[in-house]
């Protein structure tokens, strides 16, 4: 049986004791949410902060406030956002999204801003330590050399949060709050495609909060592979948003690809390319296209990774009928035999 | 080393115990408190053999600090029976031999309750996808989900 190694525990009351408190810590402290990420980690010395200092009790980060646009405070569990009305009613695809990550359990634990800063994931990395060992450890950690490219620079660790791509389409911003003072930026600059270095957040930060525009007019959706049709971590998402004139052309959209890649991507030339076309067959298929092309799937997840790639194309068409308006239930329930 | 102090209440006792910062509810609960009714059988959030409630709320005691459990209500499988009289879901998980070894009806059970006590009245697929982070490797889910479902229908009065 895994067990945690020892670490120090503080439990701070305000996102300020908690800043003051990660700030002294310094590299050697981490925060920990609903744990779901990082205790598993930990049991397999994936991660080994000397220091863990909770969240649990800072309330400040449960907020949810709706003027123009909605703030979600970082700490709301994914449960607690599937069930907030205004997501599920003006952000659809973050509410698929937020409704597909593992099991009713892990959502009750897990939070938005836990799973924003998702570490990455790899067969050759999600393992204990004993197995790691044994092939003399990885890039990622310990170790020297990539296992799934050894002529790989860098770390190929798959970025594996299903909010992040929903929510890069959706345009949000996230709010990151130190000791030192605060930011604002777009989400997607809150990653790197680096599977090390995957995240820009400086160790100091606290993400508190996840801003959306009030989006008017617009139609988002999220789309997952998976192997089994519910609990699995995603091995594509297809994340879309577009806002559409009344005659059915495109005026903006956002295409976002999840767990092809160390980071969410962005794609911004099939969004481009969306833009005054109407959302015809013809039109879905090469914007399926484009988005293949920008895919680089790796072999370091469940299923085969040619397959994988094959169908991109596939699940962007069914992210895109759905925004034009298509029932894709019965698609959904052959899936994922649940029609969200 | 200093232990950490914890008072909580499980199964509505009022209980206090010492754990390390490095213990898990789980662990707290089996060594601690020697209830050893929830299982453990990843550690990692995987198969749900630990499912516990807190606060109202169904998780993963393997993946929750001891510590964390401060001031908490935490419900257990030794919780569900009254004395000798079953719960409705432990007597239809017999009726229809919804067990073989065991290890992950404790989890079944509380995850099963979670629900029925949501939605007193799942559809099948509601059932599973409500039971998809509880794992199964002897039984199969069949008799599971249709152990469920009758004890739905038994505790409506249907
Ligand atoms: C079996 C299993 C299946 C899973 N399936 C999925 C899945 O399908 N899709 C998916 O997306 N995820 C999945 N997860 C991962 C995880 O459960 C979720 O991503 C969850 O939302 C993480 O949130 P948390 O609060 O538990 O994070 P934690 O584990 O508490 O933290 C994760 C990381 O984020 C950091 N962090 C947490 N909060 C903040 C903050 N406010 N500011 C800055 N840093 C912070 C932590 O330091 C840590 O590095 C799965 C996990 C398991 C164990
Ligand atoms: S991609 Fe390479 S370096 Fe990164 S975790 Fe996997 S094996 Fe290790
Ligand atoms: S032991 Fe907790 S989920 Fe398996
Ligand atoms: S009865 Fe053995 S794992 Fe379910």
């Amino acid at each position: 049986m895994m067990r945690l190694p020892w670490f120090q525990y503080q439990r701070p009351a305000s996102v300020a004791e908690a800043a003051r408190m990660l700030a002294a810590e310094g590299p050697r402290g981490m925060l920990i949410a609903g744990g779901t990420d990082l205790l598993p980690n930990m049991k397999r010395r994936q991660q080994t902060p000397a220091t863990l200092i909770s969240l649990s009790r800072v309330e400040g980060l449960k907020k949810i406030t709706n003027g123009s646009g909605l703030t979600l405070g970082a700490g709301l569990t994914l449960t607690e956002v599937v069930g907030t009305g205004a997501v599920r009613e003006k952000y659809r695809g973050l509410w698929q999204a937020a409704a597909q990550v593992a099991s009713p359990h892990l959502r009750n634990m897990g939070t938005l801003g836990g799973n924003l800063c998702l570490d990455t994931r790899c067969n050759y990395y999600n393992q204990n330590e004993e197995w790691r060992e044994a092939i003399g450890y990885c890039m990622k950690k310990e170790g020297k050399t990539c296992w799934v490219a050894t002529a790989s620079k860098r770390c190929l660790a798959v970025s594996s949060t299903d909010t992040a791509p929903a929510l890069i389409a959706l345009d949000a911003k996230v709010r990151l709050v130190s000791a030192a003072g605060e930011r604002e930026l777009a989400l997607a600059s809150l990653y790197n495609n680096d599977g090390i270095n995957y995240i820009t957040r400086k160790p100091d930060e606290i993400l508190t909060e996840v801003v959306l525009p009030q989006l008017d007019g617009w139609s988002s959706t999220y789309w997952k592979l998976r192997r089994r049709g519910s609990f699995d971590f995603p091995l594509l998402g297809v994340a879309a948003a577009a806002r559409m004139a009344p005659d059915g052309s495109v005026l903006e959209a956002r295409v976002v690809l999840g767990a092809v890649s160390s980071q969410p991507l962005p794609l911004a030339k099939a969004s481009e390319f969306l833009v005054g076309k109407k959302l015809n067959d013809e039109v879905i298929a090469e914007a399926g296209v484009l988005a293949a092309s920008r895919a680089k799937p790796m072999d370091n997840t469940d299923l085969d990774v040619y397959w994988r790639k094959e169908v991109v194309p596939s699940f962007v068409g069914y992210a895109l009928r759905e925004i034009r308006g298509d029932d894709m239930r019965a698609m959904r329930m052959r899936i994922s035999r649940q029609a969200l | 080393m200093s232990r950490n102090h914890v008072s909580a209440t499980v199964n509505g006792d009022q209980v206090e115990f010492l754990c390390e910062t490095g213990q898990t509810l789980l662990d707290a609960l089996r060594d601690e408190l020697r209830l050893t009714g929830t299982k453990e059988g990843c550690g990692t959030g995987d198969c749900g053999a630990c499912s516990v409630m807190v606060d109202g709320r169904l998780v993963c005691s393997c993946l929750m600090l001891a510590v964390e459990a401060e001031g908490k209500a935490i419900e257990t499988v030794e919780g569900m029976a009254k004395g000798e009289k079953l719960h409705p879901l432990q007597k239809k998980f017999i009726e229809h031999a919804a067990l073989q070894c065991g290890i992950c009806t404790p989890g079944f059970l509380i995850a099963a309750r979670a629900l029925l006590e949501r939605n007193p009245d799942p559809t099948e697929s509601e059932v599973r996808f409500w039971l998809a982070g509880n794992l199964c490797r002897c039984t199969g889910y069949q008799k599971i989900v249709e152990a469920v479902l009758d004890a739905g229908r038994e505790m409506r009065g249907a």
